[in-house]
């Protein structure tokens, strides 16, 4: 028995030297790529949105951005990203919660998260622990003034924003030969609303603007009934309504505009709500007409087509919006950098953020660069209007593809 | 601001109040009989709204058509709850009662939102965008039909509570527990029925309430409050009350929101709270307590 097993050990040792042979030799060669893996494996980036909630459709709208994004950053040469999706749940301190446990789990940069209030607690985290984070949106001014090193925006500020609107305005009251002499202020009394508020108050005095502004007036987001804020709007007689707020409560003045039987001479938004896929679609005829200033895409740049064909063939039927463009443009960041530092250290890809210089990008403006604080100073608002169930661009000049429809066809005659 | 404007402002308060005011003459009903706080009231409303939209939506009927089906539906629901569940911690201490219908709250809550999933869903009526104008005042013909339902069904409630002898039964329950024994009532049956009859108003209350707001999983924490608001105000246990307490908050959520920013509505329809606390402790209507 024990001179068969010694025979049988050496038979072994001798078929098995050959296989192991050429398995050292497999290993041997695999090496050198299985270290280029590690080196140009995907970063792992963390989307957080509110995916729940109150602000769950836009959220969820903000993730159509995150599903093309992947081919479309492949046809530009850019490396793989692994996206690891965390939800807000709409609220600030489980936004917070999310932001450490996707850094625990490993994430190398965060991308998030559409509101301004969540978007602060994940920027005091991302500080903190020195992960890079992109956001995607959120206009709240002092996010990018707290001298953080590791946070970075390419969406414009509430001043940014209210500025390029005014500016807009006028571009469009002179092509539509008609100017409201005064306008109601309606806005949503939260970080996003009231900051956008403040900085109405800020800047109109420095446009010198053709109206002024009858009464302000702000409500909170999770209204269920806005009877009351229409009245006391209609009361004011005002010409236009100028309007910032969020998607549910957008259609609720909708269908207290229709009620109270009042069509403004136009509804001007400095906010989501009037354009997205949902109001149109829930509103159908009656959705027609506001005009929307906000941060969006120049239809006249190359990538726009490619993101819009994309859109088209994911999702059919649904138009391209600031939540699309704008998340997706956060990875077109993470992705860029990614490339350019060539390594996953946060203090490199900070780095390589911080010198980003993309000119084939999508929104309006010159590109995403961003200055000494972390913000993209020079993306620029667009104005957009609801015109039978599409959205067509308006101003500024260099990226309208259609003149104002104004003013507001009366709710009543839409049948 | 114009007379007209605080005329408009008032009748949609008022008729929204009466909405809110037969969703909290459930809960006084379910308290002044039975002893038990309902916490999950609000969530019980939003099964009724989710029941009310998706036959709306399937079935193309009018909420207003499907007011006594879902009544129905949510007394089977209360009667068989109250049954199998509730009636097991009638005796028991009050914090384990209010542990079990916090617990059922948050059940309700996070089955809808497993089913339904978080967005705000709405009906479609033919008279959704509709309004009577009566001179200058313009009036939500939504919110009229609701108000005119909710005054009807409350009637209806009055009138068995007062000619039936069931409801007599049901009131000398809660007026004397023990006569109610002594005297060969069943008791545990008709503490059922009061448990059924306190969530088919809140079901008629939810089906019309899809007239005037969107449908969403998470209304329920915010409407309990709002019925607690609403019975306290009016008086624990006392059904006119109830109706008195949500026209009073109605009236002056919306007052409120004209005369002073919207946004801040909620607050006086507190202090209201707070004053009746102060100055009348039992509610508007209610009894003092011996």
């Amino acid at each position: 028995m024990k001179t068969k097993s010694r025979s049988n050990a050496a038979r072994a040792t001798r078929r098995t030297f050959t296989a192991g042979l050429g398995a050292a030799g497999f290993i041997a060669s695999a090496a050198p790529f299985s270290i280029l893996r590690a080196q140009g494996g995907p970063l792992k980036v963390g989307v957080l949105l509110p995916r729940s909630g109150l602000q769950a459709g836009i959220g969820q709208d903000c993730q159509r951005g995150v599903a093309i994004a992947p081919a479309i950053l492949k046809s530009l040469g850019l490396p793989d990203l692994a996206i690891v999706n965390g939800d807000t749940e709409s609220n600030v301190d489980t936004a917070r919660a999310r932001a450490e446990q996707l850094i625990n789990d490993g994430v190398q940069l965060l991308v998030g998260a559409f509101d301004s209030g969540q978007t602060t607690a994940i920027a005091q985290v991302a500080e903190q622990k020195g992960i890079p984070l992109v956001i995607n949106i959120a206009g709240a001014p002092q996010i990018t003034e707290q001298g953080y090193k590791f946070v970075f925006r390419n969406f414009p500020t509430g001043p940014m924003i209210v500025g390029d609107a005014f500016d807009n305005q006028k571009e469009i009251f002179a092509a539509a030969g008609a100017t409201p002499k005064t306008v109601v202020f309606m806005h949503i009394n939260d970080t996003y609303g009231t900051s956008i508020a403040g900085a109405v108050d800020h800047v109109l005095p420095k446009f010198d603007m053709p109206y002024t502004i009858a009464e302000k007036i702000s409500y909170d987001p999770a209204a269920r009934d806005l009877s009351v804020e229409v009245a006391k709007a209609k009361a004011t007689n005002a010409d236009a309504l100028l309007v910032v707020s969020r998607l549910n409560d957008a259609m609720l003045l909708t269908r207290e505009l229709v009620k109270q039987r009042w069509t403004p001479q136009a509804i001007l938004s400095m906010g989501p709500g009037w354009y997205e896929d949902q109001y149109i679609k829930t509103l159908g005829k009656l959705s027609d007409g506001p005009i929307s200033f906000v941060p969006w895409y120049d239809p006249h740049k190359k990538l726009t087509g490619v993101l819009e064909a994309a859109l088209a063939k994911a999702d059919p039927g649904v138009n391209l919006n600031t939540n699309h463009i704008f998340t997706f443009e956060a990875l077109l960041v993470a992705a860029d950098a990614y490339k350019r530092a060539g390594s996953t250290d946060p203090k490199a890809l900070a780095e390589a953020i911080r010198t980003a210089n993309i000119t084939d990008n999508v929104s309006i403006g010159p590109g995403i660069s961003f200055n000494a604080k972390g913000q993209n100073d020079k993306v620029k608002d667009g104005a957009i209007q609801n015109i039978g169930g599409k959205l067509v661009t308006l101003a500024p000049k260099e990226a309208a593809n259609a003149k104002p429809e104004w003013p507001l066809p009366s709710y009543q005659s839409r049948g | 601001m114009p007379f007209d404007l605080y005329l408009n402002v008032a009748i949609g308060g008022v008729l929204t109040g009466l909405v809110y005011g037969l969703m909290a003459l459930g809960l006084s009903v379910i308290f002044g009989v039975v002893r038990v706080v309902n916490f999950a009231h609000g969530e019980m409303m939003t099964i009724a709204m989710f029941l009310a939209v998706v036959l709306c939506t399937g079935l193309h009927l009018d909420p207003l058509i499907l007011l006594v089906p879902i009544a129905a539906v949510m007394f089977a629901f209360g009667y068989v709850l109250q049954r199998g569940l509730i009636n097991l911690f009638v005796t028991r201490p009050e914090h384990t009662q209010f542990l079990l219908l916090v617990a059922l709250a948050i059940v309700i809550t996070n089955t809808l939102l497993i089913i339904f999933g978080p967005d705000a869903r709405s009906v479609q009526t033919a008279y959704g965008f509709e309004s009577f104008q009566f001179g200058p005042v313009l009036v939500d013909a939504a919110k009229v039909y609701a108000g005119l339902a909710a005054i009807a069904f409350a009637a209806g409630l009055f009138v068995f509570f007062r000619f039936t002898l069931v409801g007599k039964a049901i009131r000398a329950c809660a007026d004397n527990h023990t006569g109610a024994l002594v005297v060969g009532l069943d008791v545990k049956r008709l503490y059922a029925l009061t448990f059924g009859l306190g969530a088919a108003c809140v079901g008629a209350a939810g089906t019309m309430l899809t007239l005037i707001i969107d449908t969403t999983p998470t209304l329920g924490p915010s409407y309990t409050l709002l019925a607690f608001v609403i019975v306290i105000t009016g008086g624990l246990g006392s059904m006119p009350g109830a109706l008195l307490g949500g026209v009073l908050i109605g009236l002056t959520e919306a007052l409120a929101g004209l005369m002073f920013t919207p946004s801040v509505k909620s607050m006086f329809a507190f202090a209201i709270l707070v004053l009746v606390l102060l100055f009348r402790p039992q509610g508007i209507l209610g009894k003092r307590l011996a």
